[in-house]
């Protein structure tokens, strides 16, 4: 079995920012597994531009962003070994991989960043009626097809659901020369930023169809229609309401779900609500000594937050190896009205400020972020505007942290008063 | 007045824009006032595309190097469809200059060895 300090799972913008980080720390012996042909995850396929504005202060396609992380690493001697898959992770972090170069490995860390990112819903798990044909594909999966393989999944194109990826590739395969007919959203507002409804949808006269979901699915071998309807308040269809698309592609772009099988495996506690590992707020799991960052530990929609989390893992991992501890009393955090989940789940009592993210299970205007000790307000941070397909973050400074008495800390949302 | 959504970063702020004086409201940073004014005047976007690489791998990412205006969009894509690129190419190298009329060129986005 061969032996390093920090192994890092994942070789995504999360996985590269978090090596770098943990080198910058003084660590050493670190490798990055990867399972593609190269570093940059996701962001090599995602080549519209719209990351690093926070970060670099200008707007960077993905793979621009990617390079940026990957000469940095280039720079240090850190390892990233790409064709290489972790099938298993230990609770006393062994991994077992599988690479064309090496064979089957089992490798010891001293410390292990998650940082596997996630996968999209399928039809599966949203369970669609009507016919299995072919022609039905999820965005991302197309994107992939379109953007480094460079075929074009289809000519006439319904799109279910307004997540980013599915506007994307509204915009997309319209410049490619497709028809996209409908963008279809069961909630009655889009889970899309809105600069992407009005660049994608708006710019070249797509139709967003709000509180509407695909009702039957038509074709024999290939789609021929999609059969789309109105919903009422609880979702269900409304008869009488049903339009008729004819079109042989059916896009999904219906959520994310964080790719946690390692983590599962391992015995690393899963938080239902985010689908990722529970974590403290040095983002280190309930396995000490393994940490997760990314879209592995909760979906975020900008890179940019998925850098700087991830510096945060790389940084406690390195003070892991050192020999430091987190320690102090435990203060949950539980998510009040209208907060969906938070991360991190829990902290520290004496750490020296907490950064809270979250989000929203409405859309807010003008509404109030209160953050709460039973009937004790700690905090409370004013918001214009709050939706659930952005997310929110708050600080709370060590002056306030101290005021905590009990042990937990509720983020709940204050409704502007009528 | 005209009401936009701002999509010069995520934010997504509001705006509304005087038809006649172009001043903007609504705006939370200073280049939400130049994209209202702009998108009333003369709408530009960046194009981001692939072009068909000859060799091993099959696509590389471009993009203009800067916003060209709305009604080229589709002509920009024609000429980028046109173009076929061989390694070595380095992010920023210029693959079409002036592209289709616009002062924009056509940039790589990913290092090709
Ligand atoms: C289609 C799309 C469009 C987006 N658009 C924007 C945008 O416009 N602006 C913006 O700021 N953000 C955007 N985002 C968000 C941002 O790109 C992601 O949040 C970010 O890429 C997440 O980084 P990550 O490293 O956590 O995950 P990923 O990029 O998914 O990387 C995870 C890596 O882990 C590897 N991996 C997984 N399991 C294993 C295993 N068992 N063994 C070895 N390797 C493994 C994967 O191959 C992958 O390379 C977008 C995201 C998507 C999906
Ligand atoms: S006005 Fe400024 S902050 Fe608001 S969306 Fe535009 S660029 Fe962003």
């Amino acid at each position: 079995m061969t032996k390093h300090e920090l192994v890092v799972i994942g070789g995504g913008p999360a996985g590269l920012a978090a090596a770098l980080a943990a080198w910058e720390q003084g660590v050493r012996d670190i490798l990055i597994l990867e399972r593609d042909k190269e570093a940059g995850g996701i962001l090599n396929q995602c080549i519209h531009n719209g990351f690093g504005l926070h970060r670099f202060k200008e707007e960077l396609t993905g793979p621009e962003y990617a390079g940026r992380f990957i000469d940095l690493v280039k720079q240090t001697d850190i390892r990233i070994r790409t064709d290489t898959m972790v099938l298993d992770l230990t609770a006393d972090r062994i991994l077992h991989t599988v690479s064309p170069q090496h064979g089957y490995e089992a490798i010891q860390a001293g410390a292990v960043i998650l940082a596997m990112g996630c996968r999209e819903r399928t039809r599966g798990a949203i369970s669609i009626p009507g016919a299995r044909c072919s022609g039905i594909f999820t965005a991302g999966a197309a994107q992939r097809f379109l953007n480094i393989e460079g075929y074009m999944v289809g000519k006439r194109v319904v799109i279910l659901g307004s997540g980013d990826i599915g506007l994307i590739m509204a915009r997309r395969m319209t410049l490619e020369g497709a028809k996209v007919l409908a963008c279809v959203e069961l909630m009655p507002y889009s889970g899309g930023l809105n600069r992407n409804i009005v660049q994608c949808l708006h710019d070249f006269d797509i139709p967003l169809y709000l509180s509407h979901t695909v009702t039957d699915i038509r074709g024999r071998d290939r789609l021929e229609q999609v059969v789309v309807s109105e919903v009422d308040e609880r979702r269900n269809p409304i008869p009488g309401t049903e339009m008729v698309f004819d079109c042989d592609t059916l896009l999904l772009s219906v959520g994310l779900l964080p790719e946690n099988e390692l983590s599962r495996q391992a015995g690393i506690e899963i938080d239902p609500r985010t689908n990722g590992p529970v974590v403290w707020e040095n983002r280190e799991t309930s396995i000490p000594g393994v940490f997760a960052c990314g879209n592995v530990l909760h979906v975020h929609d900008l890179v940019d937050y998925v850098s700087a989390e991830s510096e945060s893992a790389g940084a406690a991992a390195a003070a892991y190896l050192q020999g430091i501890r987190a320690e102090g009393e435990e203060v949950r955090l539980i998510p009040g009205s209208g907060v969906g989940y938070t991360v991190p789940q829990h902290f520290h009592r004496g750490v020296e400020n907490v950064e809270i993210f979250f989000r929203v299970r409405n859309i807010y205007h003008n509404a109030a972020i209160r953050v709460t000790d039973g009937e004790k307000q700690i905090a409370r941070f004013k918001r214009e505007h709050m939706a659930p397909g952005e997310m929110e973050n708050v600080r709370i400074p060590k002056v306030l942290l101290d005021r905590i008495a009990g042990n937990t800390l509720t983020v709940e949302i204050e409704e502007a008063a009528q | 007045m005209k009401e936009l959504i701002c999509i010069t970063c995520p934010k997504g702020c509001h705006l509304k824009v005087d038809e006649e004086t172009f001043a903007v409201t609504g705006n939370s940073c200073p280049r939400g006032a130049v994209y209202g004014a702009n998108e009333l005047r003369s709408p530009v976007r960046v194009v981001t595309s692939t072009v068909v690489v000859e060799g091993p791998a099959r696509r590389l990412p471009v993009k203009t190097d800067r916003p060209i205006p709305k009604g080229k969009m589709f002509a920009v894509m024609e000429e980028i469809a046109k173009l076929r690129v061989k390694a070595p190419v380095a992010v920023g190298d210029i693959l079409i200059p002036n592209v289709a009329g616009t002062d924009g060129n056509v940039v790589a986005t990913k290092n090709l060895q």
